[in-house]
């Protein structure tokens, strides 16, 4: 469980880092490597370089107004989960913090990686995807702002192109009105949730998002459907896959005991 | 007076440099020397043919040293791994080769082995050998293996490795006539050892004196010694095998030689330099070994109360694709399967048969939790049929306090008769009663049914045959400066052994706790030895330095008496010192009395003076008086002529999600009784550990292999091993102290106890809060989910 031969590069500016990436199609990102560094060390991925972005100044910032909640692509969780200010700006992000992994994976881990790392399974891309928030990319041809809803392309797959360097996240407020929850069943406490659910629910909208359900964060739209029948209602735009740790059955099942505990805890 | 340590807390030498990252390991011995690291290539099909391996394209990448395939291995090397315990039933037994000569029988086995100046550089390598396989057909799971479609290896037929049958009385004939019969099928999955240091071997050859040392992580010191040197024709005295700290075993280090135990040896006397290899997390899951899975099915039949009249059993043990252990862990199952307990007549039949699996060898526990499970099931199904209270009969068939020794009429594992020596099972029953709450459970029930909440309360029952022969030594040697150096053979991976000897040491010779220290697993200084396995250490290596310690004692009394002018009879040693006692200043040092055990020439110190020829000893005697030796020191060997059976109870409240199916652990009760006690807190923390490890097996971790034979779950990732989140809060503990008559300490293992009882335990409690049978283990919430949607 040794890496392939990579270069490395830890640029001192952000420009430098995307200059590299430029230049270097077989370049990968490096941040907090919860994620990268396992897939390496198993040779499951061998870029010919790491592009570490550690030594980039400013990408660890916090910042909150009234609109929400923008965090830089060095923000871990831990720095997340602790922020005052962001949790009173959007609550559901604390909320779901708690659910990662383990202590020791969100002092290193980044929520900015883990969201353009695109696993289904993870709870920061369903979140953003349930407050339809984005991401801000750099790359050396410029900056653009990637919608939510037009990120997450497959299996840990998202839509960034591969000179392209994720700055940023924004996460928008919980406005008047609005209540949050977030709920999840993992195997072992801090493993992967075999079902995750986090629902906004507003005057005008019920939206709830799931994770390890299908292959990206999925968000359903149940404004309006009757507490007794919101499992049901989910389940019908769902299409809940098989794993070894859940059959399909028990993952439905499981869409139906979570949506409907996640949205009592919201009402 | 020197305060006895047998039977005290006294806190683990060990944990200071272990907890402040001190210990030693294998990957430790070579750190910031130039030595040279090994990688495997491994078979990627669990079935095929190989047609023709390449290394041509690895010779030229920088930092490869050497390649080697079968085609490298002479003589005894070329000759498949050794087959460890033969047994006449073991008709069909195969080992592999340290490298695969022309076919795979498991995804995982070693083809090809690089070293190379990094392991980074040596995996490098590893991927770029090319291997033409012809695939064949994967034989995966039980009853593929039954149903024998196709073979594992070509000259087996049916699959079956071996056949065997005991029985004591008529069962079939008791099961015909008995007032009441059931029949159950159950099932066992896969588990493994999962030490938390992989396996791992390092070695070094000194050319110019001929001598090969290797450090090896391995449970049996002296059988890997054995091991390389046969296989690679050196003399025994030219080869040491040194354990430095060993991060766990569990059981598969007891397994050896393992090919990367010879082929480090191998290279590093081939290419003149030291060579070590560590095991990773991966191959730790496909090229190591696993344990428990088994189909078992059960014939019983009893009377009004319960009591069995006969009991037939017919098990299907996996053992993989090959059998360098024999048959241990399925004659322990059908043996340990009888538990506390003595129907009228017993059969058991096992078949262990191949599969292109992952080999099977002892893994804590050891056979002993699917006996467990099948007999524990069975009581349970006999109380629900009955409509009896599980505990009353599970009573009703209890072997009684007056009834020990007693003989099952069977053979156990040790090729000796199953005969029992001491237990109290019914006061072991009446603990756990109370230590769990058993008698009140139906209010609790009720109470937490109001609030919605579903729970369930299990018991199971084991005995467990610990202490096996044949011997094991120790050596005891008191030196001048008064401190006490021990040698024992086999070896420790954490379990507290330098703690508990030197308890045993100071009790017995009277000196200080700190001034004892001990050495496990060096064939330097103990070169006879078996290993650390079945719940042994204690008892063999125990009641081994006991005696060592007992013999230099006697020693160091007859030298004191002399020099004293005293009656051994009257003398003591307190705190390192001989007293003659009732006469204050009559005393003499033990390590002065080492200085006088030692007739010397030559003064080196103020201390060795006084034993140089002019200053002592009668003229007109030998200075080593007829029958003597020099120095202070006792040795001795312990060697029982059947094992310690050691017993325990474990209950449990679990609370399985009416919704989510989740299952919960509320309530966990042991009684344990291992005899006398040498450090209630080291038996305690093993309980613990084996509780955890068993709650691992019976709701988290299985072996998750395709059709193909591909293992699916080979990592920390997906293979489930409980977090200490997941393992029960607290663990009540009850202690019982039967002494055994069979070794001087009166003792029993302790070391895999705590697992024991775990899928038969669970099974119980989870059945008893849904209503529903359970024939599998493990179970996950969503196996429970799917159970429940089939009884809906």
């Amino acid at each position: 469980m040794k890496p392939a031969p990579f270069a490395f590069v830890r640029p001192r500016s952000l420009e430098e880092a995307l200059e590299v990436l430029g230049a270097h199609p077989d370049a990968k990102v490096l941040a907090g490597g919860q994620s990268l560094v396992p897939l390496l060390t198993m040779r499951l991925a061998a870029p010919a370089m790491l592009v570490d972005i550690n030594a980039v100044p400013d990408l660890d910032r916090i910042s909150c107004d009234d609109d929400g909640v923008r965090i830089g692509a060095l923000v871990r969780h831990a720095a997340l989960l602790r922020d005052e200010d962001a949790a009173r700006t959007q609550p559901l992000l604390r909320l779901a913090l708690s659910h990662v992994a383990h202590p020791t994976i969100r002092n290193r881990g980044t929520t900015v990686g883990s969201i353009v790392h695109a696993d289904a399974a993870a709870e920061m891309p369903a979140v953003l995807a349930l407050l339809g928030g984005s991401v801000e990319v750099a790359s050396v041809r410029g900056r653009r702002t990637i919608e939510a809803a037009d990120l997450f392309a497959g299996p840990l797959e998202s839509t960034l192109a591969h000179d392209e360097i994720a700055v940023s996240a924004w996460f928008p407020a919980l406005r008047p009105g609005e209540r949050v929850g977030f709920a999840e069943i993992a195997r072992r406490h801090g493993d992967y949730a075999m079902c995750g659910v986090a629902a906004l629910v507003g005057p005008e909208r019920t939206r709830v998002a799931y994770l390890s359900v299908e292959e990206v964060p999925t968000i359903v739209d149940l404004t309006g459907v009757a507490p007794d029948d919101v499992g049901e209602a989910a389940l019908a735009h769902l299409d809940p896959q098989p794993d070894i740790h859940a059959t399909a059955a028990y993952r439905s099942q499981l869409v139906r005991v979570l949506t409907r505990r996640v949205l009592e805890q919201a009402a | 007076m020197t305060t006895k340590l047998f039977g005290t807390k006294v806190p683990r030498v060990e944990d200071d440099r272990l907890l402040r990252g001190q210990g030693r390991y294998v990957g430790d011995v070579f750190s910031g020397q130039d030595a040279l690291h090994a990688a495997v290539l491994r078979s990627p099909h669990a079935h095929a043919r190989i047609l023709d391996i390449d290394v041509e394209p690895v010779l030229d990448v920088e930092g490869v040293v050497a390649v080697y395939t079968y085609d490298d291995l002479e003589d005894a090397m070329g000759e498949p791994l050794p087959l460890l315990i033969p047994h006449p039933t073991l008709t069909h037994g195969r080992t592999q080769y340290a490298l695969a000569k022309d076919e795979v029988n498991y995804a995982g086995e070693a083809v090809a082995f690089v070293v190379a100046t990094d392991r980074y550089v040596a995996e490098d390598a590893v991927a770029r050998i090319r291997v033409r396989y012809e695939p064949l057909p994967a034989v995966v799971g039980i009853a593929a293996s039954r149903a024998a479609e196709h073979l594992v290896h070509d000259d087996v037929p049916g699959n079956v490795g071996a056949r065997m049958e005991q029985h004591n009385g008529d069962a079939p004939a008791e099961i015909a006539k008995a007032p009441h019969t059931l029949t159950l099928d159950l099932d066992v999955e896969r588990s493994a050892c999962t030490p938390l240091e992989g396996r791992g071997v390092a070695a070094r050859w000194d050319p110019d004196q001929q001598r090969l040392q290797v450090w090896s992580s391995t449970q049996t010191a002296t059988g890997v010694r054995a091991a390389v040197a046969a296989k690679l024709g050196l003399d025994l005295r030219a080869v040491d095998v040194i354990t430095p700290d060993v991060g766990g075993g569990f059981g598969v280090k007891i397994n050896h030689p393992w090919p990367e135990e010879l082929l480090v040896p191998l290279a590093a006397m081939r290419l003149g330099r030291p060579v070590s290899y560590v095991e990773d997390r991966r191959e730790h899951f496909v090229a190591s070994a696993h344990e428990r899975a088994q189909v078992q099915h059960i014939e019983v039949g009893f009377d009004d109360e319960g009591r069995l009249l006969g009991l037939d059993v017919m098990f299907w043990h996996d053992h993989g694709a090959y059998t360098p252990y024999g048959l241990i862990v399925p004659i322990i199952t059908s043996t340990q399967l009888l538990g506390p307990y003595k129907p009228r007549a017993y059969r058991v039949v096992f078949e262990s048969i191949y599969t292109n699996t992952v080999i099977v060898t002892p893994y804590r526990g050891a056979g002993r939790p699917q006996g467990v499970y099948a007999m524990e099931r069975t009581m349970d199904a006999i109380a629900a049929y009955l409509g009896k209270d599980r505990t009353e009969v599970r009573a009703v068939n209890f072997i009684q306090p007056d009834e020990f020794p007693y003989e099952h009429g069977l053979v156990f594992q040790d090729g000796r008769p199953l005969t029992y020596d001491s237990g109290d099972y019914p006061a072991s029953l009446e603990k756990i009663k109370q230590l769990v709450g058993w008698d009140e459970f139906p209010q609790y029930r009720k109470e937490m049914a109001a609030q919605g909440r579903r729970v369930g309360i299990g018991l199971a029952c084991y005995v467990e045959g610990t202490g096996v022969g044949p011997y094991e030594g120790a050596h005891v040697h008191i030196e001048t400066s008064g401190k006490v150096k021990v040698a024992t053979g086999l070896t420790s991976q954490g379990q507290g052994h330098q703690t508990v000897f030197a308890q045993l040491v100071a009790d017995e010779l009277g000196v200080r706790f700190e001034d004892v220290e001990v050495v496990t697993g060096d064939t330097r200084r103990m070169p006879y030895a078996v290993g650390t396995f079945a719940s042994r250490a204690a008892v063999m290596s125990g009641s081994a330095i006991h005696l060592a310690a007992k013999r230099a004692k006697e020693k160091a009394l007859r030298i004191a008496a002399e020099a004293l002018e005293a009656d051994v009879d009257d003398l003591e040693i307190t705190d390192g010192v001989v007293s003659v006692k009732g006469a204050p200043g009559a005393s003499i040092s033990l390590g002065t009395v080492a200085v006088l055990s030692n007739p010397l020439r030559y003064a080196f110190d103020e201390a060795s003076k006084s034993a140089t020829q002019f200053a002592v000893g009668d003229p007109d005697k030998p200075p080593v008086a007829p029958g003597e030796e020099p120095g202070l020191e006792g040795k001795d060997f312990y060697s029982p002529e059947r094992s310690t059976f050691a017993s325990g109870m474990h209950a449990v409240i679990v609370e399985t999600d009416p919704d989510t199916a989740e299952i919960t652990i509320l309530k966990y009760a042991v009684v344990h009784d291992c005899g006398h006690l040498i450090n209630p807190m080291i038996v305690e923390g093993q309980i613990h550990g084996g509780v955890a490890q068993g709650v691992g097996g019976a709701l988290y971790e299985r072996m998750v292999y395709d059709e193909n034979g591909q293992l699916q779950n080979a990592s920390f990732m997906d293979f489930l091993m409980p977090y200490v989140s997941e393992v029960p809060e607290t663990i009540d503990i009850d202690h019982l102290e039967t002494p055994s008559p069979l070794n001087p300490l009166g003792i029993k293992g302790a070391g895999e106890a705590g697992v024991i009882p775990s899928a038969a335990l669970f099974a119980s409690a989870i059945e008893d809060a849904e209503g529903i049978e359970i024939t599998a283990m493990p179970i996950s919430p969503s196996d429970l989910f799917t159970l429940r949607e089939e009884h809906r």
